[in-house]
């Protein structure tokens, strides 16, 4: 795997085996030394043409715990506000000797423009472009359902026969395009649960159902129950009425999370609008793996920097074979 | 193809063209002389002609496209009138409609004359200016329409292309008002509110991907509503770069009414679908967008059928800083002028659609009577203003660089391989191309003023129209 753009494109093979070597970098996370020196002497641009403190320290944290030295790059706009190019940036950090770039972007494609550019020799990982993608917020979302539901014996398994319902802005969100493809490739049955104003115009080829109805969809008593964030512009742009008559009708408010089965897990991407799409009492109940999802980010991403930057990569994943790398990393982990 | 004379200096002014095959199959010399086609069929005295060698070569009357983006003035970095006419003769055109969105924008005389002088200084094909609708493309208030009418760039076709004409009333008044000079208003149907931040078409590609789409129904909504103020007010409405098959439905419901709309469809909405986008190459960014695959067979279909009257570029020349960035970044279309032929070769006569003779009609005759230019779209007979383009219909290749002679290169087809290539083409009876080259602009330029002093040029003042008749 030379970068990691989108979840579209991951085979169930490859993806448990990112889950897998996520195992094993949990498990270093436990340890009172943290780090590991695989990717020592690699270099790790974080590059953000959109603010979010928080994928970017996740992802710092991973860097540096693998040993990467962690450049992060904040552009100021890109060409759309005639700020610095996607080019010019992409040259500069290809001068500074990058060996990978996590970038997110305000457009959707951007991480793939750069892939294949040629600006670039570096691996790329997406950390969030427009509305179309953010992988690692999908691999640790699957992670952390695969833990909760299968516990200890998670490893190398997928997410069969497990039903998730994703609820609220799909049409915006990168964090469903994500989950929807990788859940369902993980062997899950996705539901997706919104206005209908806030769902794609045609989502038949999604392997999916679709439905408005939340109550309906909480009855029949599903595995994961994941609220996504409603963004203060939708608000304005008419998609529906109010505030008041979104939480009304699609949050998961104190009656609906009370009526949950009580090992139905709540998740959520963060950060949440406490009160909109999610009650207090839901997000801070043992249901809600909120933190855990934090936690399991650094892992996961960790697991993305490894699979793309050391210098197994290329047979490893392609097969779908960890277990040489598995053994590797605990090897690694036990000389510490 | 072969021309006796290889030498740098001007072509003698008489052309024989020798064992063309005409649109409607037959074998025929053709003789160019002084401007005109003095014989067609057996040519009698070719002496002092410059020998051209046009067997299986498809003699095509020069082509006319409604829908050219010059740039000039404001925008040279991406083309001028010189070199989008060049690219203009290499695509085998004759004539080119100059789209208004120019800076400063082609709303007033002065603009309109500048542009069309340009382009007959220059002498590749006729520049024959399109004034816009509204002052500055604003949508507001009318341009001073009648005075660009009358103005010596004689301007009969109105547009704020790239912009809609959104308010209905001020639509239904550009309407009106141009009945009083014969005028068309050429809509670039895309209603502004359902199109906020649109980037492709909608649809399940543009939500898997995560694009903001541009839906169908945004132009067949404006379509249908201007062809109903055509028919209130009986005006003549030309539709731009018609893109899906409701508005084909739309078009032909009008048609069938008796309502005086046309329809243009561009190469590219004939040939490419939206799967391209995928990808996020900016190449493939234009505005509409790239369509669904029964778009495409609907817009081939009607084409075919009389329902779209004519084959339209829409060529949009940008420098390459405006396509190599992220998509939403990236500025919407193509060039298209030198590729026109081979696409349409490609998507309408290589499917059994249409035959060359169909092909005279939808990028010559049709075009040159629905911008109203009298000297162009003329028939390959004698005594016809000599504009033609001979077209090798044999063979197919990559299409690359080098077939590119405007000032930019954003070109979706670059790499794909097309049937076919323009070998020469002649404007006023000189050549404007010969032997798949295009002619040096000195040369083209001298060729121009000779033709004007024999009077064999096509200012707006030749062709025999009046000021402010009601056809």
């Amino acid at each position: 795997m030379r970068h990691l753009l989108r979840t579209r494109d991951l085979t169930r093979d490859e993806a448990i085996h990112i889950l897998d070597i996520a195992l094993d970098m949990a498990a270093v996370q436990n340890r009172e030394v943290k780090k590991l020196p695989t990717l020592r002497g690699k270099t790790v641009v974080n590059l953000f043409f959109e603010d979010s403190t928080r994928t970017r320290i996740s992802f710092e944290a991973a860097a540096k715990r693998l040993s990467a030295d962690v450049i992060n790059f904040s552009a100021r706009g890109s060409s759309i506000s005639k700020g610095e190019s996607l080019k010019d940036t992409a040259q500069t950090l290809q001068a500074l000797g990058a060996d990978g770039v996590v970038i997110r972007h305000p457009v959707s494609g951007a991480p793939q423009v750069l892939a294949v550019s040629g600006w670039i020799t570096a691996g790329v990982i997406n950390a969030g472009d427009g509305t179309h993608e953010h992988p690692t917020q999908g691999l640790l979302d699957a992670f952390t359902i695969r833990q909760r539901v299968h516990g200890a014996g998670a490893r190398g398994r997928g997410l069969d026969g497990v039903r998730v319902i994703i609820v609220g802005d799909i049409l915006h969100s990168r964090v469903a395009r994500s989950n929807v493809w990788l859940l369902t490739t993980l062997g899950a049955h996705v539901h997706l649960v919104a206005p209908p104003t806030l769902l794609p115009v045609d989502t038949s080829g999604w392997p999916v159902t679709t439905g408005f109805d939340l109550d309906g969809a909480l009855a029949g008593h599903p595995d994961v129950v994941m609220m996504l964030r409603i963004q203060e512009e939708r608000m304005h742009g008419s998609f529906f009425p109010s505030s008041r008559e979104y939480t009304r009708t699609w949050g998961l408010d104190g009656p609906r999370f009370r009526a949950l089965q009580p090992d139905t897990i709540v998740m959520h991407p963060g950060p949440m609008n406490r009160g909109l799409e999610i009650a207090p009492i839901a997000a801070d109940s043992p249901q809600s793996t909120v933190r855990e999802q934090v936690a399991n980010g650094v892992s996961v991403r960790m697991s993305a920097l490894y699979v793309l930057l050391s210098g197994e990569r290329e047979t490893a994943t392609v097969s779908g074979d960890g277990a040489t790398e598995h053994h590797a990393i605990q090897q690694r982990s036990a000389a510490q | 193809m072969t021309v006796s004379e290889h030498t740098p200096t001007p072509p003698s002014a008489t052309f024989h063209i020798v064992g063309a095959q005409l649109v409607t199959g037959e074998h025929a010399d053709i003789l160019l002389r002084d401007g005109v086609i003095a014989q067609v069929g057996t040519v009698t005295d070719a002496a002092g002609a410059t020998r051209v060698d046009a067997d299986g070569l498809v003699a095509l009357p020069g082509l006319v496209d409604l829908h050219t983006h010059l740039r000039e003035p404001g925008y040279e970095q991406s083309e001028t009138v010189l070199t989008g006419t060049q690219a203009a003769a290499a695509g085998g055109f004759t004539a080119v409609f100059a789209m208004a969105n120019t800076l400063p924008v082609a709303d007033t005389a002065g603009v309109v004359e500048q542009v069309a002088s340009l382009g007959a200084s220059a002498g590749y094909a006729m520049v024959q200016p399109i004034g816009a609708v509204t002052v500055g493309l604003a949508g507001e208030r009318l341009a001073e329409l009648g005075t660009m009418a009358a103005s010596r760039a004689r301007v009969r076709v109105f547009s704020d292309d790239g912009l809609c004409v959104s308010d209905p009333l001020l639509m239904r008044r550009a309407l009106e008002y141009v009945k009083a000079f014969d005028g068309v208003i050429a809509q670039h149907a895309q209603d502004p509110r359902l199109t906020v931040g649109a980037q492709m078409n909608e649809g399940a590609l543009s939500g898997e991907i995560g694009m903001v789409g541009w839906p169908g129904v945004a132009e067949e909504s404006i379509i249908a509503r201007d062809v109903l103020l055509a028919e209130h007010v009986g005006s003549h409405l030309h539709v731009c770069h018609l893109s899906t098959a409701g508005s084909v439905e739309i078009v032909r419901w009008a048609k069938a009414r008796g309502i005086r709309v046309t329809a243009e469809v561009t190469p590219h909405h004939l040939l490419l679908t939206e799967e391209l986008v995928a990808s996020y190459d900016p190449r493939y960014k234009v505005n509409p967008p790239l369509r669904r695959a029964e778009d495409v067979a609907a817009l081939r279909d009607a084409l075919a059928d009389g329902t779209i009257d004519t084959v339209a570029t829409d060529h949009a020349p940008h420098p390459i800083e405006a396509k190599e960035c992220e998509w939403d970044a990236a500025a919407n279309g193509m060039v298209g002028l030198e590729s026109a032929l081979s696409v349409v070769h490609e998507a309408m006569v290589a499917t059994g659609l249409m035959g060359w003779a169909d092909v005279a009609r939808v990028l010559s005759a049709t075009p040159a009577r629905i911008g109203r230019l009298t000297g162009h779209g003329r028939p390959i007979a004698t005594d016809e203003p000599a504009n033609l383009t001979l077209y090798d219909p044999r063979g197919r290749s990559s299409f690359d660089l080098a077939r590119l002679v405007g000032q930019s290169s954003n070109s979706p087809y670059l790499g794909r391989v097309l049937p076919g290539r323009v070998v020469a083409t002649f404007h006023n009876g000189y050549p404007t191309q010969l032997d798949g080259v295009v002619r040096p602009a000195e040369e083209v330029a001298a060729a121009a003023r000779l033709a004007e002093q024999r009077g064999r040029s096509d200012t707006p003042e030749d062709n025999g129209r009046h000021r402010f008749t009601r056809s």
